[in-house]
């Protein structure tokens, strides 16, 4: 496991921010610095929106607009505005806030040299992708270009998040309770470990979009059999994880629990799974980076809808910035899973905080 | 103190293999009778076989030959009437203090008809204000007094103590020993205490056995009839002292060996 513990770590664990060597404690962030940082973060986004509006459209593209709600006429240009407009509002908001406090007023600013660097290449690539249509297209649309569709067709994106997240929640909740379920079988009863632990070490390296063309005869509907190709994705990470954690529950805990008066039940749902729950959630967390590549590549050869299907659909059209349009939402759509199963974990081990070294 | 018998040990056998397939006689014909209501002590230097004769009081092993009998009925395996006190790290490190302390009653499901005696415990032991911190927040010593009281809340007949003590300093040490006493005269619970500890040995016990090893045995059982508390430089204190060291040592000397021509 130790090959997937490392993918594990470098998908969760942000690096920290050290502290420079041969410096002692961190310095108080001064009014002036911090107000300088502050501008210095909105200022390269203040010059992607000023490049938007001064530089003149050389190129021949047609920019049409779309009307939003009963009256509102908005094209590309004015949403890409009004986007970099919010997050620019949005940073001075958490700028605000972090003024009071010098632990708050470090993390900000300490990501300032960055945020200035995207907004100079929102910038760079505005002129480049739309203003003088210098990146070869259709394959590399302007940034403003790529929030095209969420005017054209919001209504449709929309329910092609939802039908990915459909099946996201279908497959996980099938898979990561088959996995426990499983992982816990094996774990507890040696019979299950002979007969289940080799069928789950020879299949679970079967990466799970193999069994696509199974799944899409198999079963009666595209959306069952990508739910079932899901649901091996999640099992097989989750199953091994969750047994491990199970058989290496010490000894001691479960003669302790029979001295209190334990029977069986007890020392699995009270002894064996708590012990087990770091290594069911390090499980769950291997096999979301399965899951969302299988998601997507089902999506891509025989579903019906999802972002998958919206990408390959708008490809046939050479809409490229749709594709890109969905890959900004993937990347948004899953980091928010992530968090969220990472503030589950987070309280459901709470018991480890300090104890594991981070 | 009643001299009615709790627990009666006879013949009792038991080997093992060790890590060299070498076979161990841990205990060879090991008889003891336990007075209800008494503070008794095994002590030995390691590998004498006294935790395995405490795991099977626990019920934790089962003898080779021989019989256990706790209230007249053969030992046949756990019973919270027998409680347990582990050496060290056996609280469970996902549950809080009051959740570990909790988890005696709730493994017999008893926990809603006697929520309140976690609360009492905690005082008892001294923890108010840790209720809610995680075993690897405490210091060893709270945790050992945790696990005591996690024991003592299903209200034993009998506490088994393997070495509780036996990882602390000295102060937390002497600090746990007087906790230990103020819970047996209050709960008049039968303690069968095994340490390698002479001095608290004789600081708590009312009887005190002495085993040696290879095979092992109980070679004497010393009374002690200080009264408490106990003065650890007293005259008495250090003459049964010298007495105990000296069966120890002279069990785990190595014997002349013998010729014969």
């Amino acid at each position: 496991m130790s090959y997937f513990s490392k993918i594990r770590e470098a998908l969760q664990k942000e690096p920290q921010a050290r502290p420079l060597p041969g410096r002692g404690a961190p310095q108080n962030v001064s009014n002036l610095r911090f107000t300088t940082l502050t501008v210095f973060t909105v200022l390269g986004l203040i010059a992607a929106i000023v490049v938007n509006r001064t530089v003149p459209q050389i190129a021949d593209v047609e920019i049409e607009p779309y009307r939003v709600g009963a009256s509102l006429d908005i094209n590309i240009n004015g949403l890409y505005v009004s986007v970099l407009s919010g997050v620019i509002l949005l940073y001075l908001g958490i700028a605000v806030f972090s003024f009071l406090d010098q632990d708050r007023r470090r993390k900000f600013i300490e990501r300032a040299p960055f945020r200035f660097a995207v907004g100079l290449v929102l910038a760079v690539w505005d002129v480049l992708g739309t203003k003088f249509l210098l990146l070869p297209q259709p394959f590399f649309p302007g940034p403003a270009r790529i929030l095209e569709p969420f005017l054209m067709e919001p209504g449709y994106i929309l329910q092609q998040i939802l039908y990915s997240l459909r099946l996201f929640a279908c497959g996980f909740v099938i898979g990561a309770s088959a996995g426990i379920l499983t992982g816990i079988l094996i774990g507890w009863f040696p019979k299950v470990y002979y007969w289940v632990q080799p069928v789950l070490k020879i299949s679970g390296v079967i990466p799970a979009v193999a069994w696509m063309p199974f799944a899409l005869t198999l079963l009666p509907t595209p959306f069952g059999a990508a739910v079932f190709l899901i649901t091996i994705c999640q099992w097989f990470p989750i199953a091994s994880l969750t047994a491990q954690g199970i058989q290496s529950t010490p000894k001691t805990h479960f003669e302790v629990a029979r001295t209190l008066g334990a029977k069986t039940p007890y020392l699995v749902f009270r002894v064996a799974i708590p012990h087990a729950m770091p290594q069911i959630f390090t499980g769950i967390s291997i096999a979301n980076g399965f899951t969302f590549t299988t998601l997507v590549m089902v999506e891509m050869m025989g579903q019906p809808g999802g972002l998958g299907y919206y990408i390959n659909a708008s490809k046939v059209w050479s809409a490229y910035y749709k594709v890109f349009a969905a890959i900004l939402i993937m990347a948004i759509l899953f980091s928010l899973i992530l968090w969220v199963l990472s503030l589950v974990e987070s309280r459901v081990l709470r018991w480890q905080r300090g104890l594991v070294k981070q | 103190m009643s001299t009615e018998t709790i627990l009666e040990i006879k013949h009792v056998d038991r080997t093992y293999i060790d890590t060299n397939d070498n076979t161990v006689e841990a205990l060879r014909d090991v008889s003891l009778t336990v007075r209800r209501g008494e503070f008794i002590s095994i002590i030995g230097s390691s590998g004498c076989g006294k935790t395995t004769l405490l795991r099977l009081i626990a019920g934790l092993d089962a003898p080779e030959a021989g019989s256990l009998r706790i209230d007249g009925a053969e030992i046949t395996g756990t019973d919270p009437h027998r409680g347990y006190v582990f050496q060290q790290g056996s609280l469970f490190p996902w549950l809080t203090v009051q959740q570990n302390i909790a988890s005696g009653l709730k493994a017999r499901h008893v926990y809603r008809r006697q929520k309140a005696d976690v609360a009492e415990y905690i005082e008892l032991i001294g923890m108010r204000g840790f209720e809610k911190s995680y075993p690897h927040q405490i210091s060893g010593g709270m945790a050992q007094r945790v696990a005591i009281a996690r024991a003592l809340i299903n209200r034993p007949d009998a506490l088994l103590l393997d070495d509780p003590m036996g990882a602390l300093d000295s102060f937390t040490r002497a600090d746990i020993q007087d906790k230990l006493l103020e819970l047996w005269r209050r709960d008049k619970t039968t303690m069968i205490l095994v340490t390698h500890d002479v001095d608290e040995a004789i600081y708590l016990s009312d009887r005190i056995a002495v085993m040696t090893p290879r095979p092992g045995k109980i070679s004497e059982i010393k009374e002690v009839k200080l009264p408490h508390p106990r003065d650890r430089g007293g005259a008495e204190f250090l003459s049964l002292r010298r007495d105990i060291l000296e069966k120890l040592h002279l069990a785990s000397a190595h014997p002349e060996p013998e010729y014969s021509i």
